[in-house]
């Protein structure tokens, strides 16, 4: 295996055990900061015991998601050097903003909300952790920022070899940058959400918890079912029209449409073969992909065969993450809307079954992350810059396989015991539950 | 708009306040990591964890951000750079990703053997950077092996090569620095036993930091002229050798009259002197190169980015960098004073 094909298996791997931990931190930091401002406004004991559990899970979150953060900081210098010389002029700034204004906000001020409780006043510490969930979104900000200007390249001109800017506000506000951060701050949500829903729910499976695992159970359900119908609808629905007009060889590659067509389908479910580019057990509604894109049945979209083979993304990795990223945002909403209506029947507390599937997705919307990120970063393939600078033309050409081979067990070593770790510890939080309420002084 | 050659110029000294604010704030975090590993006693270990817990993750923030500067600032040293020194870097980062869990975990289990472990990693993942750092900044000052080609500029060097005995004299340097920042905000902040263990040992560490600081500036102006031209007609020179030669002298008098808040301080002052020399010698240059001074060093003009850039990001940095200041400072008043043992982490 060559150093492109290590340098890219590395970034993925880095990337992808970095991004478990930075949507929980932004979901629960949110979640906590209505939390604790019930707890704060009403003088409420069982608000204050949830916000001290959850304030606990948010730092062992936060803390794995740093440490493997770490990583990213210095990995385009590393690793992608003439990446980083081709796109330093852009890609750097949004890089340092998201540390002046994120990084520092969030480090900061999560020391004050986890060490200052009972030094501070009530309000200076709820105010720390909505300073906490505000530095993480604006983290999410900058760092999208950046990976939508490789996706959607704006602002800039391309002098002497390297991308220089030409408009600030351009290569910020690039086509695809809103979208792209309100759909994964949603999806942060979401699992902030179904963490906080799944571990109610199995402290109502040991009966242990009472009052506040049925109160964030509750807190968990309402967030849950809200965001995820966000994530269809706008936020999903809009991106999918965003890569449509913007990135038309992605979107092909995503919905499975290999030949241009009028009237294109949504493919519901299939099984993608890549020679020739075919689909497989095919289900799908007629007409619907192009009304959906472009507002008309007839709209014609441009399949693979429209592109050339050296421009295209890996179809089958692409379809199949995309898919089950979608099939995964319908269980979402089935199982929030279920648990609102067992709220609603009165019966939410007693259901075993539901609390046991509860249980069981807790950890599905991470997944779902994860399969979206790789349908955006694999459907942007083979560029790292759309259109500018391709992958193969992008990693540094100074580091060897060996220096490689070492730096990925290395990384990947410590990753895998990190979350190993996590896990073992995460469990042992939530076995010991919250601590038993006690009055407000 | 300002002139290109200005905003070089003023990202040159911005990249300079990142570094030294890391050296200053994390540099005691990491001497008090690295201190810890002469403890014996488990509970005074957990004191030095204790000490910092509020507070050292933002000190580490400054170690990001400069990155990020400097990748947004001068991109092909960020690149040439980096990926230069692969090895070291990786290393570098796998400490401080121990690091950064130890202080979660350790507390989280009631097991003698599992505290022990996450105290080593502590320990390690303290002592890694605190050498790393000065490593790095002798490899800068002496000379790193780049060459200059059509498409950029080529690093010529290898790992070992890294390890020349000035570089590892500038990282024991640096070892000593932050090892006496770090002891004497442990004697400022820590109760009984492991202040008192902490002041013993920073006269000790203060001298050897002396030493090693007169002996390095000896062998950079023997073995590194270049850093050294021109320095005497620069006011800026002889500021920073007077503000490192009172935070030199101010840490003993500031000891021995027991005042370990104003000895910190005082070697605050010290380090980011000493880190403004070296940067004054350094300018215009950010990475010389061994091979070809002239040719081939990354300099402010030929390395950096675009004025509407450059000019951008000072507008985020001026907005930025002073309600970080602030912030930092109100935390910090919050958790004044002594820290008891068990404060923040419980008693076991």
């Amino acid at each position: 295996m060559d150093a492109e094909w290590l340098a890219r298996i590395q970034f993925a791997l880095t990337i992808g055990i970095h991004f478990l931990f930075p949507p929980l931190s932004i979901g629960l930091a949110w979640l906590l900061v209505v939390v604790e401002g019930l707890a704060w406004r009403r003088r409420d004991p069982v608000w204050e015991s949830a916000g001290r559990f959850f304030g606990k899970v948010l730092a062992l979150t936060f803390g794995v998601g740093v440490a493997t953060g770490i990583v990213m900081e210095f990995q385009f210098g590393t690793n992608w050097s003439r990446y980083s010389t081709f796109v330093g002029d852009i890609f750097g700034a949004p890089l340092a903003a998201e540390g002046v204004f994120a990084f520092f906000l969030e480090s900061v001020f999560l020391g004050l909300y986890l060490f200052g409780r009972g030094r501070v006043s009530r309000g200076l510490h709820w105010f720390s952790i909505l300073m906490v969930a505000v530095g993480a979104t604006l983290s999410a900000f900058w760092i999208l920022v950046a990976n939508s200007w490789q996706q959607t390249p704006a602002g800039f001109e391309v002098r002497e070899g390297r991308a220089v800017l030409t408009s600030f506000s351009e290569a910020v506000f690039n086509p695809s940058m809103w979208v792209r951060f309100f759909h994964t701050m949603d999806a942060a949500l979401i699992a902030g959400a179904f963490a906080m829903a799944g571990i109610a729910a199995l402290w109502r499976i040991r009966e242990q918890g009472g009052e506040v695992a049925a109160r964030t159970l509750r807190v968990g359900i309402a967030a849950g079912l809200l965001f995820a119908v966000l994530a269809v609808f706008p936020t999903g629905h809009e991106h999918a029209r965003q890569v449509a007009r913007t990135q038309p060889e992605k979107f092909a590659a995503i919905e499975g449409l290999y030949e241009t067509q009028t009237g294109a389908p949504l493919v519901l479910f299939a099984l993608p073969h890549r020679e020739p580019p075919t689909l497989k057990a095919k289900i799908e509604i007629p007409s619907l992909t192009s009304w959906m894109a472009f507002g008309d049945p007839e709209a014609e979209i441009q399949g693979i065969d429209r592109f050339p083979a050296n421009e295209i993304p890996p179809l089958w990795m692409t379809f199949v993450s995309f898919h089950n990223m979608v099939i995964l945002g319908m269980w979402f909403i089935g199982m929030m809307a279920l648990g609102a209506f067992l709220w609603w029947r009165g019966r939410l507390d007693g259901t075993r079954w539901y609390q046991w599937l509860l249980v069981a997705s807790a950890p599905l919307p991470l997944v779902a992350c994860q399969f979206g990120w790789v349908a955006a970063e694999v459907g942007r393939q083979p560029w790292a810059v759309y259109r500018l600078l391709r992958t193969a033309d992008a990693y540094s050409v100074t580091v060897g396989v060996p220096e490689l081979v070492f730096s990925i067990v290395l990384l990947g070593g410590i990753g895998a015991l990190l979350i190993g770790l996590y896990l073992f510890l995460l469990n042992r939080q939530v076995a010991r539950g919250p601590e038993s309420v006690q009055e407000v002084p | 708009m300002m002139d290109l050659a200005t905003l070089q110029t003023i990202w040159f000294v911005l990249f300079l306040v990142l570094v030294v604010g890391y050296a200053v704030l994390d540099g005691f975090d990491l001497g008090i990591g690295a201190l810890s590993l002469l403890e014996r006693d488990p509970d005074r270990r957990g004191q030095h964890m204790e000490v910092i817990a509020p507070v050292w993750d933002g000190n580490e923030v400054w170690l990001l951000t400069a990155g990020g500067a400097l990748f947004a600032a001068f991109p092909p040293v960020y690149a040439t750079v980096f990926s230069g020194f692969y090895l070291a870097l990786m290393l570098l980062l796998a400490a401080l990703m121990f690091r950064g869990v130890s202080f979660k975990f350790r507390n989280q289990v009631d097991s003698p053997g599992w505290r022990t472990f996450w105290d080593r990693a502590f320990g390690v993942g303290s002592l890694v950077p605190a050498l790393l750092y000065g490593v790095a900044v002798g490899n800068v000052l002496r000379g790193v092996p780049v060459t200059k080609t059509a498409e950029g500029f080529a690093w010529q060097g290898s790992f070992l090569g890294l390890l020349n005995p000035e570089a590892l004299l500038v990282g024991v340097l640096g070892l000593a620095m932050f090892l006496t920042h770090g002891a004497l905000y442990m004697a400022h902040k820590a109760h009984g036993e492991a202040a008192a263990s902490a002041a013993r040992k920073a006269p000790w560490l203060w001298l050897s930091w002396l030493g090693l600081w007169v002996l390095a500036t000896g062998v950079s102006a023997w073995r590194s002229p270049h850093l050294f031209e021109g320095v005497t007609t620069n006011p800026l020179w002889w500021l920073a050798v007077l503000a490192a030669m009172a935070g030199m002298i101010g840490i003993p008098l500031a000891v021995r009259a027991g005042r370990y808040g104003v000895a910190f301080l005082a070697s605050g002052l010290a380090i980011a002197a000493q880190n403004g020399l070296a940067a004054v010698g350094l300018f215009p240059r950010l990475v010389p190169s061994s091979l070809d001074l002239a040719g081939a060093s990354l300099t402010i003009h030929n390395a950096s980015s675009s004025q509407r850039t450059l000019g951008t990001m000072l507008v985020i940095a001026l907005v930025g960098m002073p309600l970080v200041v602030g912030y930092t400072i109100v935390v910090y008043r919050v958790f004044r004073g002594k820290v008891r043992p068990g404060e923040y982490y419980g008693s076991h």
